[in-house]
């Protein structure tokens, strides 16, 4: 069974701590040589670079990344998130590419789950961005505890779209 | 029997990239698919595809489909459907039944883009409804719009095996497992990734047992294996399933081939016995061409490139392009080949592409 609870990737992908404390940027978790490229030839600023041949792992450059979010909507693996840390020091907003249907509602409180669909928490729907060169893929935000926000990767949601949710939160939107 | 320049069979990836190619050289190409749908397995895969800009990577597969559909019917090219080729005979006849009638045809030059057929597997109970190949699934879901189950267990963590169990879940189904007899995933650790945030278990070295239920599937057994995949006894395990998918590989389709007398080599790690062919997609039997899953099974980008490939060395054949014009043309598409066939994944392919090659003298 393939399990085992990682906590990250590290690798060229990842942003530096301090780096996510500035605000939203990218986390690309794409950890295997495959040929792709696309999340290159996304990113407005040029912050991710594969280059030649096409299976070199994905390079972020964390400080021209300004955290937009275009290339987790570009990504054929859906391999890639945005986390911040900018909030304070109770929550964090994660980003995630998301496919299913229905999509969960702004300000709903879904529970959060991790790399391997295990909830860990519960936390609230920050936005569902959806838009016509993302092709379907939705980018779901989600606001959860801070500390997991190196955790979080996905959200279930059920019929508990109300529900009270047992995290400090904001509701401010 | 009716003369034509260039014949297509299968309107796949690859028959519709060479017909597209070889077309907009000014060939006039006929292509026969035995579907009523042009596209091959390209309007199944709702998914955005892997590769560069140039393999048309992050667009969905039914878009490239459409997309190459768009380009065959702006350069007139004749696409036969309903149409099934049953023979191909010494000159490059062709023997077709063409809705219930049958025709011959001759061509100047001919392209096998027959694809590949889904392999299967026996098992006590393999035959109740409700088990099925990955592809047949995919299709009544992405195609049909019809869940073929509500809970689902898929064998083969191929890609197949995780692109398709991550469809059904976009579907509504639940995918209960996979199983994979190896010890190692067989498809990208990332659309894995995707089943695991959805807390779908991935199981190694375990195989399907059997399929148990009166009239359709109501349970599966699977079992953990040894080194020698042999089930071991007391490890099974009863899941509640109503759909059982098999994506345990795929076996090129190449009767045709064999028919238009190619020589063939045998490798397991293309699919089995694939046409020998050179760099330009020609088999050993003149004027008869291969692309895409027939010439040994990859990935639609692949076969597409390939399609171009063939498409290209067709028009010079033909004498639409000079050895120099095509010859341009040729290296570019082979350099995009090339990088679509790197890393962990396609380096072992391109190996084996290499030894076809070599074989043909
Ligand atoms: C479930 C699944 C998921 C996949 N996912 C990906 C992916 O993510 N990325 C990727 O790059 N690749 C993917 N592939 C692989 C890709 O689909 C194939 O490699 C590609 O379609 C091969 O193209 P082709 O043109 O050779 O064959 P096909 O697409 O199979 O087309 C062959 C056509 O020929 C027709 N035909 C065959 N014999 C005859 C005959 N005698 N007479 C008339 N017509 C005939 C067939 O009906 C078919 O329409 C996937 C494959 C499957 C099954
Ligand atoms: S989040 Fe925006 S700026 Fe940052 S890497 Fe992705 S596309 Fe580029
Ligand atoms: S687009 Fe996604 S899968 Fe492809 S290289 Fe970039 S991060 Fe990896």
């Amino acid at each position: 069974m393939v399990t085992g609870k990682d906590t990250g990737y590290s690798g060229t992908g990842r942003p530096s701590a301090r780096r996510m404390e500035s605000g939203p940027v990218a986390v690309i978790e794409c950890i295997e040589e495959i040929p792709c490229n696309p999340c290159e030839g996304a990113c407005p600023v040029g912050a991710i670079q594969v280059g030649q041949p096409l299976t070199n792992l994905p390079k972020l450059s964390e400080h021209k990344c300004t955290g937009c979010g275009i290339c987790i909507a570009a990504c054929p693996g859906l391999a890639i998130f945005n986390i911040d840390l900018s909030r304070g020091d109770e929550t964090a907003i994660v980003a995630m590419p998301y496919e299913y249907l229905p999509l969960p509602k702004e300000g709903a409180a879904v529970t959060v789950t991790d790399r391997d669909g295990q909830p860990v928490g519960r936390g609230l729907v920050h936005s569902v961005k959806r838009m016509e060169k993302y092709d379907n893929t939705a980018i779901v935000s989600v606001e959860v505890k801070k500390e997991l926000a190196d955790i979080v990767r996905s959200i279930k949601e059920g019929e508990d779209g109300t529900e009270e949710t047992n995290l400090p939160l904001r509701r401010d939107y | 029997m009716k003369q034509i320049e260039m014949a297509v069979i299968g309107a796949g990836p690859a028959g519709l990239g060479a017909a597209v190619e070889a077309a907009g050289h000014g060939v006039r190409v006929v292509v026969f698919d035995e579907n009523n749908k042009p596209g091959g397995q390209l309007f199944k895969q709702i998914h955005k595809f892997f590769g560069s800009k140039e393999h048309l990577a992050g667009i969905r597969g039914f878009r490239i489909g459409a997309e190459l559909l768009a380009q065959a019917a702006e350069l007139d090219i004749d696409v036969k459907l309903g149409a099934v080729v049953y023979g191909l005979f010494s000159d490059r006849q062709i023997g077709i039944v063409h809705q219930g009638v049958k025709r011959l045809y001759q061509a100047e030059a001919i392209l096998l883009a027959t694809g590949a057929a889904e392999n299967t597997l026996s098992f006590p109970g393999s035959t109740l409804p409700g088990v099925m190949s990955a592809g047949a699934a995919q299709t009544m879901a992405n195609v049909h719009r019809v869940l073929p189950g509500k809970k689902v267990l898929m064998v083969g963590t191929g890609n197949v095996g995780l692109i398709v169990a991550y469809q059904l879940l976009q579907a509504g189904a639940r995918v209960v497992a996979l199983v994979d007899a190896a010890p190692r995933l067989g498809g990208y650790a990332v659309h894995a990734a995707k089943l695991r945030r959805a807390g779908v278990p991935l199981r190694l070295r375990h195989t399907i047992v059997e399929v148990r239920g009166k009239e359709t599937v109501e349970r599966a057994v699977v079992a953990e294996v040894d080194e020698n995949f042999n089930p071991i006894k007391g490890s099974d395990e009863i899941l509640s399933v109503d759909t059982v998918c098999l994506a345990v590989g795929l076996s090129p389709l190449t009767e045709l081939a064999w028919m238009g007398g190619c020589r063939f080599k045998y490798l397991p790690g293309l699919g089995g016995h694939i046409p020998v062919h050179n760099q330009n997609m020609l088999t050993t039997s003149p004027g008869i061409y291969i692309a895409g899953d027939i010439a040994g099974v990859e990935e639609a980008s692949t076969a597409l490139e390939e399609g171009r490939l063939a498409g290209t060395a067709i028009a010079e054949r033909l004498g639409y392009l000079s050895f120099e014009q095509a010859k341009v043309k040729k290296e570019a598409i082979r350099s995009r080949l090339d990088q679509l066939r790197t890393g962990p994944f396609g380096a072992k392919r391109k190996s084996l592409k290499e030894t076809l090659v070599k074989e043909w003298i």
